[in-house]
């Protein structure tokens, strides 16, 4: 069995491009659910909205590339307008079903053969990213750094800009969760009508913690087609936002570097085990005593099963995350 | 009992002169009311006529289960909005103003179920309380220096009333580790954060332990003699006699009596309307 590569693989999951583009996803979630308590469960349509507004420059429009940081911006504005005024005043869950259904509303819609003129279908968007590659400073061909952190020049170029942007949003997200404006928001996830009776408009803070929520999903959106270099519509499905969330609870929510650990956790586990699995299946089916455990064509699906126990075990050791705070935990349902 | 404050002295000189009839006359309201009325499906919940609150006293709205004083409290203070009526608080019309305008406004309020935000230190809870702060603008927020100093301010101001409400060694522990009865002084607390001009209180009393309950009486006193109106529910009736200075009486979504405490105690009506009996007749007439 080759540990060695197995844990290489790990070690370069741990700084993948997967999980900054998850760790910018789960800071948006952050501010929406952790410190708001908005049960957002189509972050992945926010993610979509920063990934066609950069394909859409090039694809639709015909300007330049920097315009996706408009257009992504004004869709991610638009899209939380049209989830969050209906439901923002009603109840948490409500938000919950509305967003669910509205990502897969936008998927639908960007992957239909109506509107492949705008968003090219299912086969989405390629060869928007030229602007992007042309700033790469490094050579696409070689290789840098040592291992087991040696990654090709484009590679590296993407990694450096998502891991900068992860950086910026931490920041961004701390200044503004050590602020009276985070004050209020914490407040809204406690109780809103208490943030009401002391005169807050906890419908307008609620919107804003939306859409910063979104933008930052957006970026993790911009980052992920960036690396693939084209835009795929299922790329942005349900089961994106449910990974994404349950990397953020495994880092502890309303932490903020819970939401860039859970995700380089998450993707270290996922990589971990899909490796090891492999390396047991290569040489044949795994028997033990004549019965057939596992082959090499179910390490997939065996694969999401043990991340799967791998958190459920997570949470019931350690309910508040890696960097969750145990005490704030024992004061829920009091 | 304490001798009487000269707000206390005031408050019940002005309120002499008022008759103890339902719906009647103040010499100075801050709070008015009109035909409020709310009803949910066929049960009319609230349906008060005409009722008046004296600027700068302390009132008691009092009645059985079910006499709508929550509702009226949730109707006032923009919570639930009303079928018809309105009301002016200090010359504002207030009906369809929302619950947050309601409170900036000046018109703050507590509520049965204490709503401490449990997972706030209780400072915490108090500095959400100040209105009017820079940095609860994101943009500002981004910036310390754009709202250190204003919240140098609200902090020492809320350690003050920390002090006063006897709760500053709890001051960095986290709200959800109080006692009910240190929630409701919180709860109160932070309402002043807001510097209202009038404070509602939603039972008070309600789970308090006796030994905290004289202090909460002298808070409620306290708020008075600092110039706020004070309108609060209640059950307790030794409460009710020794803090208010005027009595409001609901039944079944209606005023039916208003009067002095001892007024009240000697009124028919209200030991009927608490007491039962009064089937079939009308809850003004003493049978």
């Amino acid at each position: 069995m080759d540990f060695l590569s197995i844990i290489e693989n790990t070690l370069r999951a741990l700084v993948g491009i997967d999980a900054a583009y998850f760790a910018l996803a789960a800071l948006g979630l952050n501010v929406q659910f952790g410190y708001t308590g908005l049960l957002n469960f189509g972050q992945a349509a926010f993610m979509a909205c920063g990934a066609y507004g950069l394909g859409m420059t090039a694809h639709y429009f015909g300007v330049s590339f920097w315009w996706g940081l408009v257009f992504g911006l004004i869709y991610v504005i638009v899209l939380g307008l049209i989830v969050g005024i209906p439901t923002l005043r009603l109840r948490a869950d409500y938000l919950a079903i509305v967003t669910i259904a509205t990502a897969e509303i936008v998927r639908l819609v960007v992957r239909s053969v109506r509107f492949k003129h705008f968003f090219g279908g299912s086969d989405g968007i390629n060869n928007f990213s030229k602007a992007f590659r042309d700033l790469n400073p490094f050579g696409v061909g070689d290789f840098y750094g040592i291992r087991p952190f040696r990654f090709s020049g484009y590679t590296l170029w993407t990694l450096l800009v998502a891991w900068a942007l992860v950086a910026l949003g931490s920041l961004f997200v701390w200044a503004l969760m050590r602020s009276p404006w985070g004050r209020v928001v914490k407040a809204i996830r406690e109780d809103e009508d208490a943030v009401r009776s002391l005169g807050k408009n906890v419908y307008t803070y609620k919107m804003q913690s939306l859409i910063i929520g979104g933008v930052l999903g957006m970026f993790s959106g911009m980052i992920f087609a960036l690396d693939r270099g084209s835009i795929q519509p299922d790329n942005y499905s349900r089961d994106v936002t449910f990974y994404i969330l349950t990397a953020l609870v495994l880092g502890g929510v309303a932490k903020v570097m819970g939401s860039i650990v859970g995700p380089m956790m998450f993707w270290g586990l996922f990589v971990f085990s899909d490796n090891f699995l492999r390396d047991l299946t290569d040489s044949g089916p795994l028997r033990i005593g004549g019965v057939t455990i596992i082959q090499s064509t179910q390490v997939g699906a065996v694969n999401y099963m043990l991340v799967g126990l791998g958190l459920i075990l997570l949470m019931t050791l350690r309910p508040q995350g890696i960097f969750g705070n145990r005490k704030e935990m024992a004061l829920d349902g009091r | 009992m304490a001798a009487d404050s000269v707000a206390a002295r005031a408050a019940r000189e002005a309120l002499s002169t008022v008759e103890a009839r339902p719906g009647a006359n103040k010499p100075d309201p801050i709070l008015v009311a009109d035909g409020v009325r709310r009803n949910f499906g066929g049960i009319v919940a609230v349906d008060v006529q005409h009722v008046e609150v004296q600027r700068g006293s302390i009132t008691a709205l009092i009645g059985p289960n079910g006499a709508g004083k929550t509702t009226l409290f949730n109707l006032l203070t923009g919570f639930d909005k009303p079928d018809q009526g309105e009301w002016r608080f200090d010359g504002h019309n207030m009906s369809r103003v929302a619950a947050h305008r309601t409170a900036a406004m000046g018109m703050v309020r507590t509520f049965q179920l204490t709503k401490s935000l449990t997972k706030l230190s209780c400072i915490e809870n108090m500095k959400l309380g100040a209105t009017h702060q820079v940095g609860e603008r994101w943009y500002n927020g981004l910036f310390k220096s754009r709202w250190s100093r204003q919240e140098e301010q609200i902090e020492s101001r809320a350690d003050t009333l920390l002090r006063r409400f006897k709760l500053d060694h709890m001051r960095d522990e986290y709200a959800g580790t109080l006692s009910g009865g240190q929630r409701k002084l919180l709860e109160m607390a932070r309402a002043l954060m807001v510097e209202p001009k009038m404070v509602m209180l939603d039972e008070p009393m309600a789970g308090v332990n006796p030994a905290l309950k004289q202090s909460l009486n002298e808070h409620i006193r306290g708020l008075r003699d600092d110039g706020m109106t004070v309108l609060f529910v209640e059950h307790d009736m030794d409460m009710v006699h020794d803090v208010s200075d005027w009595v409001i009486v609901m039944a079944e979504g209606a005023i039916i009596a208003e009067g002095t405490p001892d007024q009240i105690a000697a009124n028919p009506a209200v030991i009927e309307a608490y007491l039962g009996g009064h089937q079939g007749r009308s809850l003004e007439e003493p049978s």
